[in-house]
């Protein structure tokens, strides 16, 4: 990833973020009577209203299925959907717009390939690399297509020093009988961004494909897979602006050509008679039933909106709070930070512990302060084995946040303390 | 309204925990988890004639959870199993919210804070449900850590 590189280029313009804060109706609101600080961003951000005005707009005045219809609101309905298609390829840089798929999100895009694909290519012998921090919705349908297969599903330890992606210890890990490489590109715990052109580098060696998990990354930083390289990509609506219940696979157009349907009914079919079925093209071959038209275009929406302000903009800004959180935390004594310090190497999820309170107990002060963090193992139970730890606090940055909200997070922390002192 | 939740007596249970460590004889043992959070509490008790002699406690987690433990070891001691169970029932509704006090509790009274913190009521049960479940296995002979999922 060599947006880092850029973050030094002047010539990105800052986020007006002033501006972009009143784009967003929840942050004009107070939780237990304090102003909001909303800093759960990695579990689903807030949307602007230029997102919720789509939505709204779309139900109230120009609802109809999609695909099916001759009249008029038909045929708008499924221009603005497949719209929204071609504004997330382009968004994402690949190469035809039938390359992304419409999921219900992250979780369903993986699902999607380790079945579809897993199915059609594992075999006894073979081998799937994930590694030690993936978020469950990696780690649990590689289990699941691994025990109908007989294929063998092996792990990337992390680095014992700075618990990044040990590359040369993935290197070593890979035979010919490795088939797919899936990684986070950024960790929902630790930040930790994942070099994608090295793992893609390895990996053409081998003969494997790879699957990056972008829930955290296509969010939050430049992605473009024609330059990465990789094969399939997963993200979610949610985390990025958009409505829940809508996300993503990308997939490389000849992978995707020879994978089987995923589910079977109305839409992702050619021709059916009773006794067999003919594939719809690509790609409608995956998306079978009524989809969800207003998350596809309400994601349109947000795509449209971070486009506006720059994904370059977006990372200087995730860049600028990641330099700034790391000095803040690290003043307080009893934090531990967990995950890289160098903001170039990391996205803005902080997990971080505090030497004499619980998470939750954290967390839950930090609430009555109207700082919303999570506190728990963040789906991520590998991870917080190998960290030690049972669970953490996270606090996770977005494009509306601001230095003076990380003040108050930190100050809340210290009140903390000393309420638990008390 | 912090201070509903963590009222002083509970601050107090969880930085001086009251019987920590593991019972002399160990005629119970009864193990619960809270994998959303991390909660891990370990009980032991000895039991004389089925009066409970002592309850001990072990484990790690947030101050409700560990002070809600704690309190449960004073609570329990003296009583019959039966008791026991019966009180069981009674603190769990009452953190619940279904049930209202109608006799001395003592300490437990100050972890009903958490009715309204829902998501923290897992948290004041972890315990007394894997007491519960120790002492239901014990009479079937089945021997399973409670899970809070
Ligand atoms: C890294 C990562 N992968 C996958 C997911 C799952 O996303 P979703 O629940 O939207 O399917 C998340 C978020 O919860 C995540 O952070």
């Amino acid at each position: 990833m060599d947006s880092h590189k850029s973050i030094q280029n002047l010539s990105i313009p800052e986020l007006d973020v002033d501006a972009v804060r009143k784009d967003f109706p929840i942050l004009q609101t107070t939780i237990h009577d304090k102003p909001l600080i909303y800093l759960d961003n990695a579990a689903s951000s807030q949307k602007p209203e230029f997102v919720i005005k789509t939505i709204n707009n779309y139900y109230s005045y120009e609802h109809s299925n999609v695909h099916r219809g001759i009249h008029h609101l038909s045929q708008q309905a499924t221009q603005q959907y497949e719209q929204a298609r071609e504004k997330v390829a382009n968004f994402i840089g690949a190469n035809h717009s039938h390359e992304i798929i419409w999921t219900r999100g992250t979780t369903e895009a993986i699902n999607l390939v380790a079945y579809s694909w897993g199915q059609n290519n594992l075999k006894q012998g073979d081998v799937i690399i994930i590694s030690t921090c993936e978020h469950h919705s990696n780690i649990v349908p590689w289990q699941l297509i691994c025990e109908l297969t007989g294929a063998t599903l092996r792990h990337l330890p992390l680095d014992s020093h700075d618990k990044s992606f040990n590359l040369n210890k993935l290197a070593e890990m890979l035979t010919p009988n490795t088939r797919m490489i899936a990684l986070t590109h950024m960790s929902n715990v630790l930040g930790t961004i994942t070099d994608l052109s090295k793992v893609v580098e390895l990996a053409r060696h081998n003969g494997s494909l790879v699957l990056a998990d972008g829930a955290q990354s296509v969010p939050h930083i430049p992605v473009n897979v024609a330059e990465l390289g990789i094969d399939f990509l997963a993200f979610s609506g949610h985390k990025m602006l958009g409505p829940t219940g809508i996300g993503c696979l990308y997939g490389r157009e000849e992978l995707l050509e020879d994978m089987p349907p995923y589910q079977g009914g109305g839409d992702m079919i050619e021709t059916v008679t009773m006794s067999q079925s003919t594939w719809n093209q690509l790609p409608y071959k995956f998306e079978a039933g009524t989809p969800n038209i207003a998350g596809a275009i309400g994601l349109g929406a947000a795509v449209d909106y971070l486009e506006h302000l720059g994904m370059e903009s977006v990372r200087a800004h995730s860049h600028k709070l990641n330099s700034y959180a790391i000095s803040a935390l690290s003043e307080i004594d009893q934090i531990s930070i967990y995950g890289p310090r160098n903001p170039s190497v990391r996205g803005g999820v902080f997990s971080f512990n505090h030497a004499d309170i619980h998470p939750h107990d954290l967390g839950q002060v930090l609430d009555s302060k109207g700082v919303a963090i999570r506190a728990g193992h963040h789906c991520a139970q590998p991870l917080m084995a190998e960290l030690g730890v049972g669970s953490t606090a996270r606090a996770s940055f977005y494009i509306y946040n601001t230095q003076s909200e990380i003040d108050e997070l930190c100050a809340a922390i210290k009140s903390a303390g000393e309420f638990f002192s008390k | 309204m912090l201070d509903e939740l963590y009222k002083e007596i509970i601050l107090d249970h969880y930085k001086s925990p009251r019987n920590r460590g593991k019972a002399s004889k160990v005629d119970f043992h009864a193990h619960g988890v809270n994998p959303l959070c991390g909660d891990d509490i370990e009980l032991t008790l000895t039991v004389d004639r089925d009066i409970i002699e002592e309850v001990k406690f072990d484990g790690h987690g947030c101050s409700i959870s560990q002070a809600s433990a704690s309190i449960l070891t004073e609570t329990l001691v003296g009583l019959t199993l039966d008791q026991a169970h019966t009180k069981i029932e009674h603190v769990k509704s009452l953190f619940k919210g279904n049930d209202i006090v109608t006799e001395d509790l003592g300490d437990i009274e100050a972890l009903q804070g958490v009715r309204k913190f829902p998501v923290r009521i897992k948290c004041a049960t972890l315990a007394w449900n894997a007491l519960q479940l120790s002492l239901q296995n014990s009479a079937t002979g089945q021997s399973t850590a409670y899970s809070d999922e």
